[in-house]
Parts: C-alpha cells; structure tokens; sequence
C-alpha cells in the first residue's frame, strides 16, 4: 500500500475551559472606566454566571489545539454528498470583514446604509438571473429556513385564491427537512416513490395530485444526484390541479448556466448560499437560504424587499399579501457579502463552468469506481454520485466502515445511509475545486479499501485510529444525555 | 480562474474516461425546454484588487465608528471584540468544517459547541441549552411553539415590549397554525403588565423580554409568579442583550421555563444585523421538546471522553414530519464566537463589562435628565433606555446625521403613539466625550 495522506501528527489533549480556568486570571483587555459607578437596583441583580477565568494565552491555546482536531475543505477533499464542500475563498472572508460592512447597525437610516442596500439589491439581481425566476428574498437564514419560508409563500398563496390546501407531495429522494417545513404549514407529507430510473414519473405524480394538494416539493437535481428528467411534465401535472412546485435548490451547484428553472415549471426555488455559492459553513452554520419566486408570486415574498429608485436604495414594506418577516433583521447579510463577492469574482462564465467541472468530478468518480463498488442507478449522474456497500457487505463490511476507514487516508466521508431511497448510501459530492490528482487520491483510497475488506475486514471495523478519538457510543449519549458541565 | 483547478488536458482526460464528447455533453439528460440560459448575464469577473476596490467603495458608503458616533441598540450592540477572539475564530478549521456528522474528525466544534451549550446554562440560570437556532426572533418564535406542544395549548401571550421585530417574525411562524398570540400591554414604568393574564383563558405560554425593547429590565419574580398562577402555562424570558446578565439575575433563577435570545453581543459584529445567534436554554422537563441541536458527552472505543450529535431523534432527519422543528443546523460559528467570548470574559470580566455598559448608560440617562429631557419610563435599565426629546425633535434628530450623529432610534417606526420619543444606546465602547457630545447637542 501506497502511503496514505492521513497521518497522526502531533495532536495535543485539551480540558474543557472550567478544567483550565483559574480564578482571577483574564484574556480581556477591560475598557477604562471614564463615568462614575452608578447606584445599582440590588433587587434585580445576582451574582453573576460562573465562567472560567483564563487568560488569552490559555483561550488562544484552547481553540488553536480544539481546532486542529477538526477536519475541514482547507485541510482536505470533503466530498460530503448533497453538502457541496467546495473551496472556500478567503477574500470572501476579507470583504465582510471590511469595517463598513461588519460594523455596519441594521437599524441605520437608508441614506447610511446605501452600501449595504445596493448590495442587497444587485444580489437578488443576479440570483434571479443564475436561476430564471423573477423574484427573490435574502432573507431567509439556512436552507430549511428557506424551505419554510417557500411553504408559507404557497400556504399565503392559495389562501389568497380562499382556499386551504391540507397535503404536499414529497418525492422518496428529497431532501431529509422538507416533510418537516411543510409540516410547520400545516401540511401533511404524501411521498412519491421515484421510478426505476430513480426520477419522478409524471403519472404516479398525477395519481397522487387533487384539489387538496397544495403543490409538490422536488428536489433538483435529486438526492441520487440525477437530473428530474421529467421536471417539465410534473409541473405541468401539478399545476393543472392548481398546485405548486416547489424546488429545493440545494443541489444548484450542477446547473448554474445550464438550466432556467423557471421555465422548467419551477414557482418556488431556494438556494443555499454556504453550498453553491461558496460561503463557509462554519461547522454547522451560519448559512443562507434565499427564496427565489416566479412573477405570480412576488407579491408573497418576505417583507421587507429592497427597491431601487434613481439610484437610491430603500427597504419596501408595503406589500400586505406578504408572508411576514423571517429573521429579527434582514437576514445573514455577513453571508450575502461572501456570495457576492463570490459571484462578482467569478461572473458568468465561471460560474457556469463551476457546474460543468462540479457534474465532470462527480461522473470521473462515478465512472472510475463504478466496478469495485455497488452503483444503483448507472446513468450520467450530475454534481453527486450514490453508491452502496452491496459488495463489501458479504465480507461483513459495512458503508459506516468504509466511511470510518476513509478518515484514516485523509478523506472526509461522504454522506452516509442518505437518501434513504437506497440501502447503504455512500453519497459522494466532489465538487468543482477538487483537482484530478486529489480526485485519483481518493479512487485509489476507495480501492483500497475495498481491497482491505476483503483481506482484513477488521482494519476497517476498528477504524479509525488515528485522529483524536475512536469511535464513539452514541447510544449512551442518547439514552443518558449529557449536555453540560 | 484560481478556484477551478482543472487544465484543459486534464479536462480532456477525464471527459474521456466518463466517455463524453464535451462538458455539454455532460448535461444531455436534461431536457432543452429547461435549458433556456444560454449564458449567464452578470458582471464580467473582477480580479481579487478589483474586487477589494469595488467591496471599499460599498463599505465607505456605511456609517460606521468610529466616523460615525451611533447611539443604536434595539437588538444590535456593539462591543469590542478582542483579536484572539478575532483570531481563532478565522481557524479555518472551523470556519470551512460542516456540521460535525463525523466525530471522530470534528471534536474541535463538537467540544467547543457542547462548551457553548454549558457558558449558556450557567449564564441563563437553565439546565440545558442547545447548539443555537438563527437568531433571537425565531428563538423565540420556536419557544412559543415548543410550549404549545408540551401543553397542548393553542394561545400565548407576549409582550408589547418584546422586540416588535422579533413579534413580526412570531406572527409569520404562527400564521399557517391556527394558534393565538394575545399582547400584553407595558404599564408606564416600561414593564410589561402581566395582571391580565388570569383573564385570558388556557396560556401555553406568557413571553417577556429582560430587558425588553425599551430598555427595561422585567420584575422577572414578579412576571414568573403571575404566568405561573396556571401551572401549565410556561414561562418565556426572551432577550436581545445577554451582557445584562453579568449583572442582572438570571432567568433561570428567577422562574424562567425557556430562556432564548440573540447572542450578537457576544464577539460576533454587527454586520448589518446578520448572521447573528439565537440563545436557547430551558428546564430539563423540556429536554425531549426542545428544537435544535445538542451536542452530548460521552466516551470512544477506548474509553476516552469525546462528544457526538445527540438525540438526533427529535430531528428532521429521522422524526421526518414530526420532528420538534424544521431546523437542521446552528449557527456554528457564531455560537463558537459567544463561547470564546465568554471565555475571554470570564466570570470576573463579565461582572466588570455589564456593570461598565450599566454605568455608561446611566451616566447618559442622568445627564440627558439634568439637561431637561423627559426619561418615561422609570424602570431600571440596562445598555439603552427611552427618552423623549418632543414631538419637533425630527428635523433635529435628521440635523444631527449630518454632524454624522446617530441619536438613537426613532420609537415612532414601531409604537406610532410614541412621537418625539427616542431609543438610546450606549456601551463600553462610548467615551464619556461622545456621551458628552450627544447630551449636548439634543438639549441644547
């Protein structure tokens, strides 16, 4: 075996912050006191919480040694499927780091915050036009935020028309948190089973459409990461019975400049910023999610919308068919910088052919892995791949293993048992930042690993060894939660 | 383009591998009705210098500080943030990772999310917290439906003195649901009067704010006892300034259900008022009910400590429709910026910072009052207060933006009866000279 890129380099141990702490030291430069101490209503106040006192040299040792525990896309290939783990620019970091921009009130009057409006406005310009719908908000924070946020617009829609709507369909390979928004709309989940293509076939759509379905919820291109071929057909099923369609646009990251989605019948569409639009994701967030709606819509769109007029910028409140307000203030506008600096950085064409590499890496991978390991749908697949354990399963290994062992040769696993459409999911999402090299790397670590399966199944039931900890009982952390100190 | 590695040979090589023809090709499974584009219509791409010239030139349209001297609170604070906090937050092994699915390769946000979630409960008075929700209004917003799922309630009462902006996003969240928010009125101190609340039938909930918008902070014992006359009915201390508790007492303490807020204050900027945090803590009795992330302690193979996701089985992703809420993920990062924070802080800073926001405002407050102007509300306050400088303050008030004077915000954008009336905000980071400037430029 060929070295691996995973290696076990000096890892320090750490205690949690109250096990540091020493009571009386400080990591805060405490501002000079320039007013007098002013009486205190001792009714009102306690004690005050029970923090650990450290100072900055432990705080900066603390995060510098938790930090380096973590994997992360500036360490290596993070090929998490449906998650889109592309490079991360660094001048996106800088520019919402500027001054004006990260200090910045959200209550500033319009004629201070022109900077800011405008950038609002040009980047709901450009989404409409990477996507072809007519309207957007910014507003919503994260993708089920905008999945949420895409319900409500459909709820306030046929309510508009007098009218309730108690069902949506829900096809087997969406995405995991849509049953869940709907369900905040009071909408009950009808699944759809896809086909043996793995797409929706427009008929058992329109088997399953009646007057009381407010619409379907389709994730494009799907979790098997194939394209819904049939997109056209299925919107046009569901809007004949007066129904919606909703798209979850988490996948865009395969079709910037390839498809409109407003003419492939789509009304509602969100997008997921920290996805194809390069923001970081932070270990779990902050992230965004803006709505993208067809003309018939607009009117629904969160409030407030950002207008321009002769070149001044103003926040639009005045739409009284409007869902309401989604977040405190106008969303995580520290997010929207990043992705305009991105889409400002890359303009059209490399945005396009960011999806061309992005569907390129995910087919190589495909291609080139296809006969050691289980492919369930063998078609041209788009930004993602979907195998299975299938083969290494008669030597008792299992996709967690495989994930598990991945670790050790550098790699952070794909997403793993998603969808839930295929029974030992390995999902792998490459994306468009990953060079052949690394690419080869880790065809050649799957390889491997299926080698080692046969010939030494316990290396990978044992995996991983080498990073900070071995696997973990999540079953006692669940049956016996421990979530403080 | 320095993002897109591929050479045009390597392109090449690997088209033919996956045997296709061309990178178009690549998309022959879509059908052409969807492929109308053509070509993307922006701006043509800009160098990393162009694009740091053109980001300046948005930027330097912004009034910021210190040009700028900016008396604005209402759920926005600044604060200075310590540069090791700037520093290892910038790690960009926190700031590229996802959400930690794999543990034994994300201990680093696991431990430092699961000690945001311990500063949470000793700083809120609770017994548990989670791993953050986006910001303190739709904290809010999934309390309120938290309580109406533990109580099988359909009605809550909220306070007219919760953030009005935090109140919109509660109305959107409850608008499709059927279920009521009834308003509390505030009584002329600037509390909230919770003597209706007997009057108002089955409560899921009865939801202040401490301090609430204006300032104010909330007799918490007093509006605890009042919601907890019905014993079901839970009881919701929202916020928009935790730096209050480093003076003020807990929630937890004072008979608090659900404690949940914005955590801004906390080493995260401003940035126009997002991404932010929303705080979310509450009794152990609402444990199972509880939206959101946890991160949980536990032990590895070897039986060395390490931490996981945990109790996934509320989640979206396996309760599917059931799930206590729709929300997949936290604010990572933010939450990891209040977590340092607080730990730059420490208990002994915490103390020492509140109680210095407390005497800057104070000193503004009785000055401003010295000088003439009406202070209404009587209250204690933390950080901001209301004062009115009359019903012909408003051309004063746009004068004083040109001397590049913020004199805090207008009450009439929210509360129309309240002309003339203005929210002022002052922290740490206002010289006793600003405050000086201020006090002499509105009274004089």
């Amino acid at each position: 075996m060929k070295e691996t890129v995973g290696t076990n380099g000096l890892i320090f141990n750490e205690p949690l912050l109250w096990e540091k702490g020493v009571s009386g030291r400080t990591g805060f430069s405490m501002p000079r006191r320039d007013v007098d101490a002013a009486p205190v209503d001792e009714t009102l106040t306690g004690e005050g919480p029970d923090f650990p006192d450290l100072s900055e040299v432990d705080l900066v040792r603390h995060y510098v040694r938790l930090s380096q525990w973590n994997f992360s896309v500036d360490n290596g290939m993070y090929p998490l499927g449906s998650c889109t783990m592309k490079y991360n620019p660094k001048t996106n970091e800088r520019q919402a780091s500027l001054p004006g921009i990260a200090g910045a009130h959200p209550l500033l009057p319009e004629s201070l915050c022109q900077g800011t409006l405008q950038l609002m406005h040009e980047l709901s310009g450009y989404l409409c036009r990477i996507t072809g719908m007519d309207a957007v908000s910014l507003q919503p924070a994260a993708g089920a935020h905008g999945e949420l946020t895409g319900m409500l617009i459909i709820y306030a829609y046929h309510a508009a028309q007098g009218r309730t709507r108690s069902k949506i369909l829900i096809p087997d390979t969406a995405h995991g948190t849509n049953p869940a928004s709907a369900s905040l709309c009071g909408f009950a989940s009808i699944p759809v089973a896809s086909n043996e293509k793995g797409i929706l076939d427009p008929s058992v759509v329109a088997d399953l459409m009646d007057e009381d379905t407010a619409g379907i919820m389709v994730t494009n291109p799907n979790t098997l990461g194939l394209f819904e071929e049939n997109i056209t057909e299925v919107a046009k099923v569901v809007h004949e019975k007066g129904g919606l369609v909703y798209c979850d646009g988490a996948n865009m990251n395969a079709l910037m400049g390839q498809v409109n989605m407003a003419d492939s019948g789509v009304d509602v569409l969100h997008l997921n910023l920290h996805k194809t639009f390069s923001t970081p994701h932070g270990g779990g967030g902050p992230g965004a999610g803006p709505v993208c709606v067809a003309k018939a819509l607009e009117p629904f769109l969160p409030v407030p919308r950002v207008v321009e007029e002769n070149g001044r910028y103003a926040f639009s409140w005045d739409h009284p068919q409007s869902v309401g307000k989604l977040h405190a203030f106008w969303g995580n506008f520290g997010i929207l910088v990043r992705a305009y600096s991105y889409i400002r950085s890359m303009g059209g064409e490399y945005l396009k052919k960011a999806s061309q590499l992005a569907v390129l890496n995910a087919n190589y991978i495909k291609e080139r892995l296809k006969d050691t390991y289980h492919l369930p749908y063998d078609r041209p697949c788009m930004h993602e791949c979907v195998f299975t354990d299938r083969h290494q399963q008669a030597h008792k290994v299992s996709t967690l293993d495989i994930a598990k062992r991945l670790m050790e040769y550098g790699f952070h696993p794909p997403t793993v048992y998603f969808p839930l459409v295929v029974s030992g999911a390995l999902m792998i999402e490459p994306t468009e930042t990953e060079c052949k090299a690394d690419l080869d790397r880790f065809i050649d670590a799957m390889k491997a690993i299926d080698a080692e399966a046969k010939e030494n199944p316990d290396l990978l039931h044992e995996a991983p060894k080498i990073p900070k900890v071995r696997r973990l009982d999540e079953v006692t952390a669940a049956r016996k939660p421990c979530l403080r100190d | 383009m320095r993002y897109l590695p591929h050479t045009d040979a390597e392109i090449a090589e690997m088209l033919q591998a996956v045997g296709a023809n061309s990178l178009k090709e690549l998309f022959a499974s879509i059908p052409e009705s969807c492929c109308t584009l053509n070509q993307l219509d922006l701006p043509e791409p800009l160098t990393e210098w162009e694009l740091d010239r053109h980001m300046q030139a948005l930027a330097g349209a912004m009034a910021v500080s210190p040009e700028y001297k900016v008396f604005l609170g209402a759920g926005s604070y600044e604060h200075h943030i310590p540069a090791a906090a700037s520093y290892v937050l910038s790690r960009g092994e926190f700031v590229t990772a996802y959400t930690p699915y794999q543990p034994e390769v994300s201990q680093g946000t696991l431990q430092a999310i699961y000690e945001y979630q311990s500063l949470v409960t000793r700083l809120l008075g609770m017994d548990v917290a989670n791993a953050s929700m986006y910001d303190g209004a739709s904290a809010l917003a999934e309390a309120l439906l938290m309580a109406i799922r533990m109580t099988r309630r359909e009605k809550v009462a909220v306070s007219a003195a919760v953030h009005p902006l935090y109140r919109k996003v509660v109305e959107t969240y409850f608008a499709p649901t059927g279920y009521e928010v009834v308003e509390l009125p505030f009584s002329e101190n600037g509390r909230t009067d919770l003597s209706g609340t007997g009057d108002m039938g089955e409560l899921a909930a009865v939801a202040v704010q401490s301090p609430n918008f204006f300032g104010c902070v909330e007799d918490l014992a007093a509006a605890a006892a009042a919601a907890h006359q019905d014993e079901k009915t839970l009881f919701i201390v929202g916020f928009s300034e935790p730096l209050a508790y480093g003076l003020y007492n807990s929630p937890g303490s004072q008979g608090a259900d659900i404690a949940c807020g914005e955590g801004q204050s906390f080493g995260i900027p401003r940035s126009y008022g997002g991404p932010g945090l929303g705080m979310f803590a509450a009794k152990q009795k609402c444990l199972r009910q509880m939206p959101g992330r946890l991160i949980g302690k536990t032990t590895d193979a070897n039986g060395r400590r390490g931490f996981v996701l945990t109790l996934a089985t509320r989640e979206q992703h396996i309760r599917r429709e059931k799930a206590t809420s729709n929300i997949c993920s936290n604010q990572g990062l933010c939450a990891t910026s209040a977590a340092v924070y607080m730990a730059a802080l420490g208990g002994t800073g915490i103390r020492q910072l509140a109680r210095l926001n407390y005497d800057k405002s104070e000193y503004l407050k009785s000055s401003l009052k010295a000088a003439g102007v009406s202070i209404p509300f009587s209250s204690a306050t933390f950080n901001e207060f209301v004062a009115d400088f009359g019903e012909g303050f408003d051309a004063a008030w746009q004068a004083l933006l040109e001397k590049k004077i913020v004199a805090g915000l207008p009450l009439a954008r929210f509360y129309p009866e309240m002309k003339g009336r203005y929210l002022l905000c002052a922290t740490e980071t206002h010289a006793k000279e600003d405050l000086d400037a201020l006090i002499k430029e509105v009274s004089s």
